[in-house]
C-alpha cells in the first residue's frame, strides 16, 4: 500500500495525491501481500473480528508470476476461466470502440472501465442467476455475463429508438431487467443503500437470492455508504457491498475520501466481515464473491470488499487526468493489469496461447463494430431517429395525468 | 361503522393493508413495539409481527433507501418520516431516485411505496416540528401528494396511496389527529360526533385526484388541505359569507374539473395554506386558476398562508393563517 502523502497547511490536514503530473509514479513495484498470507475462513462461522487482518491485507490468488495460491484460489475449471477472459477482453474492446464513436461524435457521452474489467465480470460470475445486480456505472460488464446483446446496449448509449430507456438517460446508465440488473442513476452512492433493501426484499420473501453493489472510494464519503452498512449491519439481509477504491473520483484522490487506513476496515466497526481484495485478480475476486455468497446462504447477511484496484483511464469522456496526475501512472500500479494477469496465468497452465488470443481479441472486434452498425439502424446520435417526444411524457406515472397530457398536448406530438 | 379519530382511522388502514397484501411491510422510527410517537401504529407489530412492522435506525435518508430497494424487489413498503421536518436527508433519495425510477428505467423498475408523515403546525413544536413541506414535492415529477384532513378521508386515501403503483407522499395534519381544528387554540373539540369520524371499520378508498367539496356556495371559493381546511370551515361561518370550501386531498395531481367548476361557478377564489407563501402550493393553484378561469374572475386571487419566515414556538398563532385573516381575504374577494 502507498504511504499516505499529505500537505499541510495549518490548521489542516489536507489529503493529496501521492504523486502529481511531472513527477514519477512510484508505487513500490509489487505488492508486499502475498497470497498466501491470508486464511479463508469458513463463511458458515466466521465473524468480523475473524476478518481483521484481511480488512487490512490483501486477499489474493494470482502472484506476481502468475501462478494461483493459497486457500482463496477459487479452483476454476478452465470453461470459467476463458470465459471471464472474453467478457473481459469484450469489454475493453466495446469500450476501446465507444469511446472512438464519442471523440467522433457519434456518442455523446462515454465512461470506460479500463483497468477495472474484472471486478463486475468476476463478481458477477461468481453469483447466481437469480441475484441482484446494483450497480454504478464502471460495472457495465456485469450485462455480458447476464447475457446482454451489444446492440441493445450500444442503442442505448446512442438514444435511439430502440434504447430500452428511451432516450432518457445519459450514455452507459444502463438498465437491464431481464438479467435482474437495476437501473442506474447519476447520483453517487444512492445505490448502496437501495441494494440493502433490496436485499431485505429477498429476506422477506424468503428467496434465495443475494444482492450485490458497488460504489467508488470518492462516493464512500456520502451518507447513503454509511446508511449502507449501518442498516445492513443492524438488518443482516442477504447484501454484498463492495467499495472500489480505484484511487481517484474524478481529480479527488482516495487520501480525500477517507482519514483512515483502509476502506475495508470501516466494516469492521459495524460488525461486517470485511476483505480487502486486489481488484486486479479474476481468480481473488471470484473468489471473494462466492465467499459473501456462501456467508448470505449461511443466513449471516453482509460482506464489505474493498476491491483495491487503479482508474486506468480517465473519469469518463469530459475527463483529462494528465491535469492532475501523471500520464503514466497506470503503468506503475503493482496490481497491473487485469486481462493480462488472467491471459498471463491461463497461459501458464498451458490452456490459452497468444495466437487464440489474437484471434479472440479479433473476432470481438468484429463483434464489436457489427454490433455498432446493427444498433445505428435504429438510429444514431446525428440523424436520429430518436424516441418519439410523446415518451417524455410517458412512465413518469404508470398512467399519464391530466397534467401531464395537457403539456404533451401543448408541445403537440 | 365506528367512531374513530385520525390517529384510529390511519391504523385501521394500515391493519388492513397489512391484512390483504403480504407485500406490505411497515417501518420508520419508534413506530414497532412503540406504536408510533403519535400512536399512528399501536398494537401492529403485536398483530402481523416484527418482520412487517418494525422499527428502523434514525436515519431517514436510510429510510427512504430501503423502502426503494423493497420496492424494486416486489414489496409495497409504508415508511413513516416521525415529522415532516426530518423528511430532507431522505430528499435526494426521495425526488432524484424513487420519483424517476420508472421513467429513467423505461418502465422496467418501479417502486410502489408510501411515505406517511405528519406535517403542519399548532402543537407548539416549533420551526423543526411544524413545517408543512408539500410544495418541495409537488415541484417533483414522478410522486404523487396527498393531504388529508379528517379521520374518514385519512383512511381512505391511505389505503389509495399504498394500493396505488405510483411513489405517494401522504401527509398527516398533526394538529388534527385527536380532533378537529378551527383556528382557537383555547378550545379543540374531539372527533367525537364529528360526520367525518364516523369511519367503516373494513375496506374503502377515496380515489387520489379527487377533491371534496365540504360546503357548497355561491360567493366564493375556498381552496384548503389539512388542518387549513377546519379553519377556513370557521372563517367561512364567521364572514358570513355563502362560499363553496374545496378540501384538495391530492394536491398531484390536483382536482381540476371540482375547482374550475367551482371558480367558473363564484368567480371569486381564496388559497389557504400553512406553508410559507412564496413558491407555495397556493402560487401553482393561483395561476392555474387565472390561466383557466381568467374570464369568470370577478376579483383577483387571495392568498392566506404562512408568512415567508421559519415557523416560531409561542408565536404560533400570529404564524398560520387564522380564522380572521382567511375571513378578511374573503371579504376582500367580495368588493365589486
Amino acid at each position: 500500500m502507498t504511504e499516505r502523502r499529505t500537505a499541510t497547511t495549518a490548521p489542516y490536514t489536507i489529503g493529496t495525491p501521492p504523486f502529481r503530473p511531472g513527477e514519477s509514479a512510484d508505487f513500490g513495484g509489487s505488492f508486499k501481500e502475498q497470497p498466501e498470507d491470508l486464511n479463508r475462513p469458513d463463511p458458515s462461522t466466521c465473524t468480523s473480528d475473524d476478518t481483521a487482518s484481511h480488512a487490512r491485507g490483501l486477499v489474493r490468488v494470482l502472484d506476481d508470476n502468475g501462478e494461483a495460491k493459497g486457500e482463496w484460489d477459487p479452483n476454476l475449471d478452465k470453461a470459467t476461466m476463458i470465459e471471464g477472459l472474453e467478457y473481459m477482453m469484450r469489454l475493453r474492446i466495446f469500450d476501446d470502440r465507444m469511446i472512438k464513436m464519442q471523440r467522433t461524435g457519434k456518442l455523446s457521452f462515454y465512461m470506460r472501465s479500463f483497468g477495472e474489467e474484472a471486478i463486475a465480470i468476476a463478481q458477477t460470475m461468481a453469483l447466481k442467476e437469480q441475484d441482484w445486480i446494483f450497480p454504478s456505472y464502471r460495472q457495465p460488464g456485469a450485462q455480458f455475463v447476464r447475457g446482454r446483446d451489444m446492440v441493445s446496449m450500444i442503442c442505448h448509449c446512442i438514444g435511439n429508438t430502440e434504447d430500452n430507456v428511451r432516450g432518457r438517460q445519459m450514455p452507459v446508465h444502463y438498465t437491464y431487467k431481464e438479467g435482474r440488473f437495476i437501473s442506474i442513476s447519476s447520483p453517487v452512492g444512492t445505490q448502496f443503500s437501495q441494494a440493502v433493501g433490496v436485499a431485505m426484499a429477498s429476506a422477506y420473501q424468503g428467496k434465495d437470492e443475494a444482492c450485490i453493489t458497488w460504489l467508488g472510494d470518492g462516493t464512500s464519503a456520502q451518507g447513503d455508504y454509511h446508511y449502507a452498512l449501518n442498516f445492513a449491519s443492524t438488518f443482516k439481509p442477504p447484501v454484498i457491498l463492495n467499495v472500489v477504491n480505484n484511487q481517484w473520483a474524478i481529480s479527488t484522490h482516495a487520501n480525500l475520501a477517507t482519514g483512515g487506513k483502509t476502506f475495508a476496515e470501516r466494516g469492521l466497526a459495524y460488525d461486517i466481515p470485511s476483505f480487502r481484495v486486489d481488484g486486479n485478480d479474476f481468480l481473488a475476486l471470484y473468489s471473494i464473491t462466492q465467499w459473501a455468497r456462501q456467508r448470505t446462504e449461511a443466513g449471516l447477511g453482509p460482506t464489505h470488499i474493498e476491491v483495491y484496484t487503479y482508474r486506468a483511464g480517465a473519469h469518463s469522456s469530459s475527463d483529462d487526468p494528465s491535469a492532475y496526475r501523471p500520464n503514466d501512472e497506470a503503468t506503475f500500479w503493482p496490481g497491473g493489469d487485469p486481462i493480462q494477469r488472467l491471459k498471463d496465468h491461463l497461459i501458464s497452465i498451458e490452456v490459452w496461447d497468444e495466437e487464440k488470443h489474437s484471434a479472440l481479441a479479433q473476432k470481438i472486434d468484429d463483434d464489436v463494430m457489427t454490433a455498432y452498425k446493427e444498433a445505428c439502424e435504429f438510429g444514431d446520435l446525428a440523424s436520429g431517429p430518436y424516441p418519439p417526444a410523446s415518451t417524455i411524457f410517458t412512465e413518469v406515472y404508470e398512467t399519464v395525468p391530466w397534467h401531464i397530457q395537457e403539456q404533451r398536448e401543448e408541445l403537440g406530438k | 361503522m365506528a367512531d374513530m379519530n385520525m390517529i384510529k382511522s390511519l391504523n385501521s388502514a394500515l391493519s388492513i393493508s397489512l391484512k390483504e397484501d403480504p407485500n406490505v411491510v411497515i417501518f420508520g422510527e419508534d413506530i414497532g413495539f412503540f406504536g408510533g410517537v403519535f400512536r399512528v401504529t399501536e398494537g401492529l407489530q403485536e398483530e402481523y409481527g416484527a418482520h412487517r412492522v418494525f422499527d428502523s435506525p434514525l436515519a431517514e435518508g436510510g429510510i427512504a433507501a430501503i423502502a426503494m430497494g423493497m420496492g424494486l424487489n416486489g414489496l409495497r413498503p409504508v415508511a413513516e418520516i416521525q415529522f415532516a421536518d426530518y423528511i430532507f436527508p431522505a430528499y435526494d433519495q426521495i425526488v432524484n431516485e424513487i420519483a424517476k425510477v420508472r421513467h429513467r428505467s423505461g418502465g422496467e423498475f418501479t417502486a410502489p411505496l408510501t411515505f406517511r408523515t405528519p406535517a403542519g403546525g399548532g402543537i407548539k413544536g416549533g420551526h423543526h416540528h411544524s413545517q408543512s413541506p408539500e410544495a418541495q414535492f409537488t415541484h417533483t415529477p414522478g410522486l404523487k401528494v396527498v393531504y388529508c384532513s379528517n379521520p374518514y378521508n385519512a383512511k381512505g386515501l391511505l389505503l389509495s396511496a399504498i394500493e396505488c403503483n405510483d411513489p405517494v407522499i401522504f401527509f398527516e395534519p398533526k394538529r388534527c389527529y385527536r380532533g378537529p381544528f378551527y383556528g382557537d387554540p383555547h378550545n379543540v373539540p374531539t372527533w367525537t360526533g364529528h360526520p367525518d369520524a364516523d369511519v367503516p371499520e373494513g375496506h374503502y378508498t377515496v380515489p387520489l385526484e379527487q377533491a371534496r367539496i365540504v360546503r357548497e356556495g355561491n360567493a366564493c371559493t375556498v381552496i384548503a388541505y389539512g388542518t387549513m381546511v377546519h379553519v377556513a370551515e370557521q372563517a367561512i361561518k364567521d364572514s358570513g359569507i355563502d362560499c363553496e370550501l374545496i378540501d384538495l386531498q391530492t394536491l398531484v395531481p390536483w382536482d381540476r374539473d371540482t375547482v374550475v367548476n367551482s371558480i367558473k361557478k363564484t368567480g371569486r377564489c381564496v388559497i389557504v395554506h400553512e406553508a410559507p407563501k412564496t413558491s407555495g402550493f397556493g402560487a401553482e393553484m393561483s395561476a392555474s386558476i387565472q390561466e383557466r378561469c381568467f374570464y369568470h374572475l370577478e376579483a383577483p386571487i387571495q392568498r392566506v398562508t404562512g408568512w415567508d419566515t421559519p415557523f416560531p414556538h409561542t408565536t404560533e398563532w400570529d404564524y398560520m393563517p387564522s380564522p380572521q385573516r382567511i375571513a378578511d381575504a374573503i371579504n376582500k374577494t367580495q368588493v365589486e
